[in-house]
């Protein structure tokens, strides 16, 4: 059944579908029509749950950890001043071990208000212990959403996770897109835990040192488990939709590259194309399109990129530092690796550009 | 009849005298333990006690200091999806709920979500170590107010009564049987309800601990603090403060409350004078405001 849907309704029948229960809303360019679609799916009774429009990020991530707490499915949706005005609400659902749902249409942040698509957004909110996915497309973001459900919720991990798109360039871009139901993939809610007056425990209190870092560890130890558990639901995924999506990352034209561009995002669609177009000119290069942030798969970017030279394509400018990924992955590989910077602030990132601009790369290492 | 069965555990981490713990020991008694707590940062996260050991024996969600309305706006969510019957409670400082907690309250109070808000108003952050809150009355010293406070205290009971709730309440740490009893009467209505108690606080105020019973009796004979009722935003004088406004209790001169606490010490003539014209100003205009105020 093919609908077409721009990303943020993708994303908000992604949340009907996965029989979200709880909504706390508040608005903010380009992320607004997710939740005023699921808004309107309530009241028209198509989807059961409580929408409440809250009076601030903080808050909507405040309820959202309460109603998770509480043994709900719950969702919201964000960017940019919204996502860094939650901050301190991050830290707390990953510690809280609350598996919120959260989109984030990727924008960027202010002053010098601009309203388009930026990852720096996400990726400064990259140490709050959340799971984070980058989606290329429509069809990516609905899936996603799906598998970031059961990825959260599943026992091993109980983490929030985002699921991360670029503003306007996927939030407001309609393509035809698969929205199956998704019976038997992700059912009714069964929480590990929840409040309740039957069984009284206190939550969140004061920690010594000692339990404190055994919490710290299990959250990382977290991470761990969701990079194992993340091809079994792939699989699980494909099983119900027929659907393969990969969610740890995508390869193209890799085996006999010399050189291979990381990125994330609808860029990393964008450098497909370049792909192309620099193998026409008889460059042998490859791409490496990382889903999965967080989990962060370092073991599988080590052995895939181990003897290729590595350029990084950044959405986002961090003063002081460069492009968040290529710190990563630099990082990873404890190499040299080449650093693009584009599309910061929405500047629109063509095919043409990212080939012009590994081709100077290329030249400028005498190739 | 209070209802015997204790909830809050005795040897907590409170101080003596504490009047946060009194209160909640009635409170959760009201309540008949039939409540969900959310707690925001607060002397109250530290003196539930240490992970895994906890004094209260009602589930306890602790909160973000400026989350509490927010946090139970969810939690309520979701135990009405389960049928739960109980009520949730948030159990803040003055610190969360005059300050930074003020906006999440005032959302919560406009859109009426089902739930009780109490403010234990201690009248300064006690947690951080006695630092000035919006609910500072002037003159007095923190730590951040060494000579005295030079603003007056801000009327949040007028906020919350601008949205609209259907119950209202102030106690004090003085008259433990009204504070149930307005526990009680909350019960009876649905939709957000907020009851603020004044409670002074032995080292925050300085004044010997076991005197917490007696600064909350003469906070409200001196008329530094009224206890009210306001049902669907019809406000009804109770207690103490009922009879002195029959005029069948004379008031207390203010100096007895002030000269009992140290951090009124150092305040001058003119800030005592100063003091009881904002006494005497809120008097009048919570009696202006209704001409019924007494019933
Ligand atoms: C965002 C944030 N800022 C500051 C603090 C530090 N803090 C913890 S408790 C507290 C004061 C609490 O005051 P109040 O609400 O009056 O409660 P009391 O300590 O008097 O019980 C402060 C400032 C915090 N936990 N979170
Ligand atoms: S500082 Fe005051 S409110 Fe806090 S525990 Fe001590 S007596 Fe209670």
């Amino acid at each position: 059944m093919y609908k077409v849907l721009t990303g943020n309704e993708a994303a908000a029948y992604a949340a009907m579908n996965c029989k979200v229960r709880f909504v706390a809303a508040y608005p903010i360019t380009p992320a607004t029509s997710v939740v005023e679609m699921l808004s309107r799916f309530i009241d028209e009774g198509r989807m059961k749950a409580k929408f409440v429009h809250v009076e601030s990020e903080h808050s909507a991530m405040a309820a959202c950890i309460g109603a998770s707490a509480g043994g709900l499915r719950v969702f919201t949706a964000t960017s940019s001043q919204g996502l860094a005005y939650m901050h301190e609400m991050l830290h707390w659902a990953a510690n809280a071990r609350t598996p919120v749902v959260m989109t984030v249409a990727n924008r960027a942040l202010a002053p010098g208000w601009n309203i388009w698509a930026d990852q720096s957004d996400s990726l400064s909110q990259r140490d709050t212990g959340w799971l984070q996915f980058y989606c290329g497309n429509v069809q990516e973001i609905y899936d996603t959403i799906a598998m970031a459900y059961r990825i959260a919720e599943s026992k091993e991990v109980m983490l929030p996770a985002m699921v991360c798109y670029d503003g306007f360039v996927l939030s407001h871009v309609a393509s035809p897109v698969e929205v199956p139901p998704l019976n038997g993939f992700i059912d009714e809610y069964e929480p590990q835990w929840r409040i309740s007056i039957d069984n009284p425990f206190t939550h969140g209190n004061v920690c010594s040192p000692e339990y404190y870092f055994s919490l710290r560890k299990s959250v990382h130890k977290a991470h761990e488990k969701a990079l194992k558990i993340i091809p079994k639901i792939e699989q699980e995924f494909f099983e119900c939709t027929g659907r393969y999506t990969t969610l740890l990352y995508d390869t193209y034209k890799i085996e006999d590259a010399k050189r291979v561009i990381v990125a994330m995002g609808a860029i990393a669609m964008e450098a497909k194309i370049a792909v192309d177009i620099l193998r026409k000119r008889g460059e042998k290069v490859g791409l490496l399109r990382l889903r999965s942030f967080r989990p962060f798969p370092v073991k599988s970017l080590r052995s895939i990129l181990v003897d290729k030279e590595v350029c990084v394509i950044d959405r986002n400018l961090i003063p002081g530092v460069g492009g968040v990924l290529h710190q990563e992955i630099t990082a990873s590989l404890k190499k040299d690796v080449d650093s693009l910077i584009l599309g910061v602030g929405g500047a629109d990132v063509t095919a043409e550009m990212i080939a012009k601009n590994v081709g100077r790369l290329i030249l400028e290492v005498g190739r | 009849m209070i209802e015997i069965e204790e909830y809050i555990l005795p040897g907590n981490a409170a101080c003596q005298g504490c009047p946060s713990t009194m209160c909640l020991r009635i409170v959760l008694k009201a309540l008949k333990g039939k409540a969900v707590l959310v707690v925001p940062a607060s002397c109250t996260s530290v003196y539930m006690g240490a992970y895994p050991n906890t004094a209260i024996k009602v589930p306890v969600f602790n909160c973000a200091f400026a989350s509490a309305a927010a946090t139970a706006t969810g939690i309520k969510a979701a135990l009405d999806f389960y049928n739960e019957d109980c009520e949730v409670v948030v159990w803040a400082g003055d610190g969360g709920t005059y300050d930074i907690g003020l906006q999440a309250l005032s959302g919560a109070a406009e859109r009426g979500e089902n739930m009780i808000y109490i403010c234990y108003n201690n009248e300064m952050y006690s947690n951080t170590g006695i630092q000035r809150s919006g609910a500072t009355p002037y003159g007095a010293w923190t730590n951040t107010t060494v000579s005295g406070k030079r603003e007056h205290r801000k009327d949040i009971s007028e906020i919350l009564l601008s949205h609209n709730i259907p119950y209202l309440a102030t106690a004090s740490a003085g008259y433990l049987r009204d504070l149930y009893k307005k526990v009680k009467r909350a019960l009876k209505f649905e939709g957000f309800r907020y009851i603020e108690i004044l409670a002074p606080c032995p080292p925050g105020w300085k004044f010997p601990m076991n005197k917490t019973v007696e600064i909350g009796k003469l906070a409200v004979e001196s008329g530094m603090w009224i206890l009210y009722e306001a049902i669907n935003g019809r406000i009804r004088l109770t207690g103490i403060s009922k009879l002195i406004a029959e005029g069948k209790k004379k008031m207390r001169d203010l100096r007895d409350y002030l000269k009992a606490q140290g951090r009124f010490a150092n305040i001058s003539e003119e800030d005592l004078a100063e003091i009881e014209r904002y006494r005497n100003k809120r008097w009048k205009k919570l009696l202006d405001s209704n001409s019924k105020l007494v019933d």
